[in-house]
């Protein structure tokens, strides 16, 4: 039957194409694919299922969006450090307390919770560069649970968020250097002696994923930019890149340009935990920060061709891989090298008292990619992927060999870009995803303000073949590609598992009590009425909703919209949330549910009365 | 007439041999499977429900499928409430008290069919659990009667008295409803079968006369 399939469907989508192509289909220009190899290896049918997730950060909206591969469909959004009114997510008390008043963030590196190397389907974790935080996504819900941050002397955390092997330490940084601790005043002529930059490993609880402060290290005020954790023999590593080595200020673009080789940082962690025990770590602001003075062994530098971007630690964790932006080639270390050196002490000065490696001791390979390497993910083959932003394209090469395999071009400028499982132990191979940062109107025409593209790739073959063209909301830096079956998410939140104090369960248990100007509102939603459905304050009161949605059915959500008070809260199935607020405007205020839930749903509304 | 009567009588006082006690046994025995097995079972399908909302009904509870994504009996409790039918609870059904007390009462009558070892004895068991049998159907069909003709005259929506379907199939808004007999019922159907053969084999060895 399959095989009747496979040989059907290609001929009726290729004279459908025929039809479609003879009469109006328009196309832009860019690179193309083979349309029915392409249509066959992404059509997934209504009703199937995509065979993987891919967590693509959103960037400056601050979200996470969800997309199924390989049919590129974008399925859902978490939100993560902005409000987001279609969940209710940052209205109500807890998600609001969660966002500490920022209604913004910069969304960048998704980073999936690892076991031994692997990722084990349980946290999304996600930088935010603008306000310095760390973000958990649970994967049994797809909910926020946790914003760390600001994350004490970290200023711009954009080299973030990798997980260790064993997600011991989620990875951060700063990209834009200050005078510390944070709210330090100190004059932009004296940057390159009083401004400090920090690398640091977040700590994260095994079992739960809380995270709290683990160390920081202090550096130069150089400019922190990409980072991966080791695995394998590189497993009690972290690594960064930077640029700016030079400690410049003012136009960055000619300021910090000027050598010919950054660096990669190089942090043993666990030297770093020793050191932490051993007493020699400070406290900044809070957190324990190890001076590399204080502690040698913990921190080196390893010279990395021009204003390198993106360092990724090959799958058998030999191989770190720091790509040169400014430059044509991606440098390949050797651990097994870094630690000899190491040891020889084979450095070749100092920077701020943190040993330079002797780069041709370290280094296995330049290879010869392309212009403007930027990062680099891994198949299941032996290969790496190199993204090429100036040359808008991906490199295939071998890894040992070092020889480039295959080329293939990219609409638009890629920046990151992200193979199934390609940065654990274990790739799969199969699909990479382009996230290109422009699309220069490769689409119907929607006006200026572009969306950026995302392009599906099969990676299966010798030659890399383009197999779909996605538009993406602003902006993917970086993605997760994860098998779908590895992820274990509920559909509905069990009545039994609800242990707000606060939920109630039976209509007869709703209730409004007073005490003194506050107002509390024990309500619940249900097809296809609010209890209560009436709600009487006086102007000033607090006024507190715990709601709780008593449905047990999937995607049964209710809304709680409440007009002219800037509310609208969203409660799954068996959720309870809380909204406050303070009842400052007189007047009559109907709410009612936002979702739409039944053929009633119109009817299910109250009103907010407050009396002048 | 006479003859009749006296025949009848006889047939009372005949003992049962050992294969109709065993067979009495076993029909003691397949009472027990109704403890645990569900004796109905309603399955509403709809677009929206392809793999259908599913009630099992055993002789003490009412059970909907339960999965992490969703709870049956409540869902149909739910779209219910908009015809203005009652919600299905336990509470409301009285059978539940009795019916698992009847059947332990006629597992009882079966051993001391066994034990006396008479044929009359068997005959009560096998008049009471019939009587019982059929007694049960109807109350179960005057349920299903009630719940569709006692609905809320407020409903929002308003449908006309109906029964829900017992036995078969029956197309009930934009819901395909089945309701069919499940394993339970088949065990207790078995029973009085087993006791009539058990009668069988003794009354053939006796009638001699």
């Amino acid at each position: 039957m399959k095989s009747i399939l496979s040989t059907i469907i290609p001929l009726v989508l290729s004279a459908i194409l025929a039809i479609s192509c003879g009469g109006e289909k328009k196309s832009r220009s860019g690179a193309r694919s083979d349309v029915q190899d392409a249509a066959v290896k992404t059509y997934v049918a209504p009703g199937d299922l995509d065979e993987y997730y891919m967590f693509a950060s959103g960037g400056h909206s601050g979200q996470v969006y969800i997309y199924g591969l390989p049919s590129m469909r974008h399925i859902s959004t978490i939100p993560v450090f902005a409000p987001y009114s279609a969940t209710g997510y940052g209205f109500d008390k807890e998600s609001k307390e969660m966002l500490g008043g920022f209604t913004w963030g910069d969304a960048h590196h998704p980073s999936l919770s690892e076991t031994d190397g692997d990722y084990d389907g349980r946290w999304l974790f996600i930088s935010d560069n603008a306000n310095n935080r760390m973000a958990r996504v649970d994967l049994r819900d797809f909910k926020t649970k946790q914003i760390f941050g600001p994350i004490p002397n970290v200023s711009g955390n954009h080299c973030s968020s990798f997980v260790t092997e064993n997600t011991e330490y989620v990875l951060a940084g700063s990209r834009f250097s200050i005078p510390l601790p944070r709210h330090t005043y100190e004059k932009i002529e004296d940057y390159a002696t009083k401004y400090k930059g920090v690398v640091a490993g977040i700590k994260v609880d095994p079992k739960t994923g809380t995270m709290s402060l683990g160390w920081e290290i202090l550096m130069p005020p150089f400019n922190y930019d990409l980072g991966d954790a080791g695995k394998g023999p590189s497993k009690d590593w972290g690594f960064w890149t930077c640029y700016n080595s030079e400690r410049a200020t003012g136009k960055l673009e000619v300021t910090s340009t000027q050598k010919d080789r950054d660096y990669v940082v190089a942090v043993n962690w666990k030297e770093a935990e020793k050191a932490i025990t051993a007493g020699k770590a400070k406290i900044i602001d809070g957190a324990k920060v190890i001076d590399p003075k204080d502690a040698p062994g913990v921190v080196f530098l390893i010279p990395a061709a021009k204003s390198p971007h993106g360092v990724d630690v090959s799958p058998d964790g030999k191989y770190i891989v720091a790509s040169g932006k400014l430059q044509s080639i991606t440098t390949v270390f050797n651990i097994e090298k870094i630690q000899t050196a190491i040891e020889k002490k084979d450095f070749t000065g100092t920077e701020d008292g943190i040993p330079v490696l002797n780069y041709d001791a370290v280094k296995d390979a330049e290879v010869n990619v392309g212009l403007g390497p930027l990062h680099t993910q891994f198949d299941d083959q032996g290969n790496a992927y190199t993204s090429l932003f100036v040359e808008s394209a991906v490199a295939k090469w071998k890894l040992g060999t070092w020889e480039v395999l295959d080329k293939i071009p990219v609409s638009y400028n890629i920046g990151h870009l992200s193979a199934a499982e390609g940065d654990t132990k274990h790739p799969d191979g199969k699909f990479l995803v382009a996230l290109n940062k422009l699309s220069h109107g490769r689409h119907l025409n929607v006006g200026p303000s572009q969306p950026e593209a995302s392009q599906l790739i099969d990676i299966s073959g010798e030659k890399m073949s383009l197999l779909y063209d996605a538009f993406t909301e602003p902006e993917p830096h970086y993605a997760q590609i994860v098998k779908a079956d590895k992820i274990k998410p509920i559909e509905v939140y069990p009545k039994e598992e609800n242990k707000n104090p606060n939920a109630i369960w039976d209509i007869k248990d709703s209730k409004i009590t007073r005490s003194g100007k506050h107002v509390v509102v024990k309500a619940i939603a249900v097809r296809t009425s609010f209890e209560p459905t009436k709600i009487e304050v006086n102007k000033g009161d607090l006024v507190t909703i715990h709601l709780t949605n008593i449905e047990q059915t999937t995607d049964e959500l209710h809304g709680f919209g409440l007009n002219e008070y800037n509310i609208n809260v969203v409660v799954d199935p068996g959720e309870t949330k809380t909204i406050e607020f303070v009842a400052d405007k007189p007047g009559v205020f109907p709410y009612y549910c936002t979702n739409f839930c039944s053929a009633l749903h119109q009817e299910m509304q109250g009103y907010l009365l407050v009396k002048p | 007439m006479k003859n009749f009567l006296e025949t009848t009588r006889l047939f009372f006082e005949t003992s049962l041999d050992i294969r109709s006690r065993v067979l009495v046994f076993v029909a003691a025995l397949v009472l027990v499977p109704s403890y645990f097995l569900p004796l109905w079972n309603m399955t509403l399908y709809s677009n929206q429900f392809l793999e259908g909302l599913s009630l099992d009904i055993y002789t003490y509870k009412l059970e909907g499928t339960k999965t992490p994504e969703r709870d049956d009996l409540k869902e149909i409790n739910a779209l219910n409430h908009y015809i203005g039918m009652k919600p299905l609870v336990d509470s409301d059904f009285t059978e539940f008290n009795w019916i698992p007390f009847v059947i332990g009462g006629t597992m009882l009558l079966c051993f001391r069919a066994i034990v006396i070892g008479k044929m009359d004895k068997l005959v009560d068991v096998f008049v009471l659990f019939t009587y019982f049998g059929i007694f049960s159907l109807w109350s179960f069909y005057y349920k299903l009667y009630q719940y569709g003709h006692t609905l809320d005259p407020t409903a929002a929506v308003k449908v006309p008295p109906f029964t829900p379907p017992m036995f078969g199939h029956q197309t009930m808004a934009n819901f395909e409803v089945y309701s069919f007999p499940s394993a339970g019922s088949f065990f207790m159907a078995a029973m009085p079968l087993l006791l009539l053969a058990a009668m069988y084999l003794s009354k053939k060895k006796h009638s001699v006369k």
